[in-house]
């Protein structure tokens, strides 16, 4: 039920609405709950609603995070050896 | 699939996984509850439980709406539509067991027009294509699937769509959180012990972060706000492992590619406007649990179908032999209940945590993984 996918915004339509492009399916969705999505803006759509917007800066330092964890884990590998 | 794939990737989640074993101290148990459904089914999809080491347990919340909504408000939804009127709901709530064997789907095969919908805006064009007809959007969900409710209440009484009402059920995560953390099987009784909380993510993304400060304090249990995909799952638990061996029992956000400490503001707005709380509201295996479910408010009483419509008060209840309430409240696992995949499997579900897709007995059924735990619990018989 809380499931969301993220799309990315390809068009603004009327009403507040966009297309939402999520590997090429399209769907109109809604932006009734967002401020100042835009085009382009990758968002989190959940029953026809734009969620939110997803910021690639945080999910860039999130998976940078997972990275220096492994440099951190080879650090300790090669000192148990 | 971007902000998908990324957080998928299996040599990543080998050395998430190495982390945990690493991390884990061997003379504690780790007992994590994940609130919502949607970390239930990552942990069983992905195989997340079979990367952590023994210590760590995983333990199922009461995260589903479809699953918490007692019975009695399934019978309303059905006997609105045996009145006549058009009921719009959401897929996962078409097959879940109403009293006297039926459901919505089954209401739906003996003549009520039920629709299932994706969007409260499907609702609304039903409204609009039907204006003889009374339509009732029968709404369920959790912080994630309100503001959608929201918006479909302001554009009713903005077209003033004189045959658009809302049966509103929506329920709220911290409530529910408290309780649970309040009950007696946590805190007297020791059947159920909790060391920290995955915190749901996209209710998180709409209420933000800062509601669950207060759990963390009161309680003394660590809260990390986690991401729905596998590797999210994973760092999450690292983060809690880390907060425990620690002693810390901090709010930590691990989702922050979406969720902030505030949240969304124009639809908490739009929520606010639209809804109020209810004194209390009865949950599936939590009971009656104070201001923990949304009310239409008087200025928008018109689409308010409990104002509109008169409601038979139902006693209907759970089949008997179902273990939903306590598996709901982490005390049972799928596995403790006699019914589960003998008359229960998700084509034949007699309770509501076998047919939603986020039920915790849907994702034991599902991946199969419930076959590994008999073989662990009775090895011998798994041999033979």
């Amino acid at each position: 039920m809380c499931l969301a996918l993220p799309a990315k915004i390809v068009e603004l339509t009327d009403g507040d609405n966009a297309i939402a492009s999520l590997e090429g399916v399209t769907k109109e969705i809604s932006l009734a709950l967002v401020a100042g999505a835009d085009v382009g803006d990758f968002v989190l759509v959940h029953v026809g609603y734009a969620l939110n917007t997803i910021s690639p800066e945080e999910a860039e330092k999130t998976l940078k995070l997972m990275a220096e964890m492994d440099a951190h884990l080879g650090n300790k590998t090669e000192a148990a050896v | 699939m971007k902000y998908v794939d990324e957080f998928r990737d299996k040599d990543i989640a080998k050395k998430l996984a190495a982390e945990i074993a690493a991390e884990a101290d061997p003379r504690r148990q780790y007992n994590l509850m994940e609130f919502c459904g949607g970390h239930t089914h990552a942990i069983f999809r992905y195989g997340v439980q079979d990367l952590m080491p023994e210590n760590v347990h995983f333990v199922h919340g009461p995260g589903c709406p479809v699953c918490v909504l007692p019975i009695p408000r399934i019978d309303n939804a059905i006997e609105l539509a045996e009145q006549g009127a058009i009921v719009c709901t959401y897929g996962d709530m078409m097959r879940v067991p109403a009293s006297k064997k039926n459901s919505l789907i089954k209401a739906k095969a003996a003549g009520s027009d039920i629709r299932m919908v994706y969007s409260t805006q499907d609702a609304l064009r039903i409204a609009r294509e039907n204006p003889e007809r009374e339509v009732v959007f029968f709404a369920i969900g959790f912080e994630t699937t309100t503001p959608p409710t929201a918006v479909s209440l302001k554009v009713a009484a903005a077209e003033k769509l004189k045959n658009f009402s809302v049966f509103c059920n929506h329920v709220l995560t911290p409530a529910a959180i408290q309780h649970i953390l309040q009950s007696p099987e946590v805190r007297e009784l020791g059947q159920v012990h909790i060391d920290g909380f995955y915190g749901p993510s996209h209710v998180s993304s709409i209420i933000g972060s800062a509601p669950y400060d207060y759990f963390a304090d009161e309680f003394q249990k660590p809260v990390v706000i986690a991401g729905f995909e596998p590797l999210d799952v994973m760092q999450s638990t690292l983060m809690l492992i880390r907060q425990i061996n620690a002693g810390d029992f901090r709010v930590e956000n691990q989702y922050t590619r979406v969720v902030t400490p505030e949240g969304n503001e124009k639809a908490q707005n739009l929520v606010s406007e639209v809804f109020e709380l209810r004194r209390a509201f009865e949950w599936r295996g939590l009971g009656e649990v104070p201001y923990s479910a949304l009310k239409i408010k008087e200025a928008f009483a018109d689409y308010d179908a409990e104002r509109r419509f008169t409601l038979t008060e139902s006693t209907g209840k759970d089949v008997k032999g179902c273990e939903c309430p306590a598996i709901l409240r982490g005390v049972k696992k799928p596995t403790d209940c006699k019914l589960f995949g003998t008359v229960c499997t998700p084509d034949n579900p007699q309770g509501s945590c076998m047919v939603s897709s986020e039920g915790s007995c849907a994702a034991y059924w599902s991946y199969g993984r419930f076959r590994l735990d008999i073989a662990k619990e009775k090895p011998l018989e798994a041999a033979q």
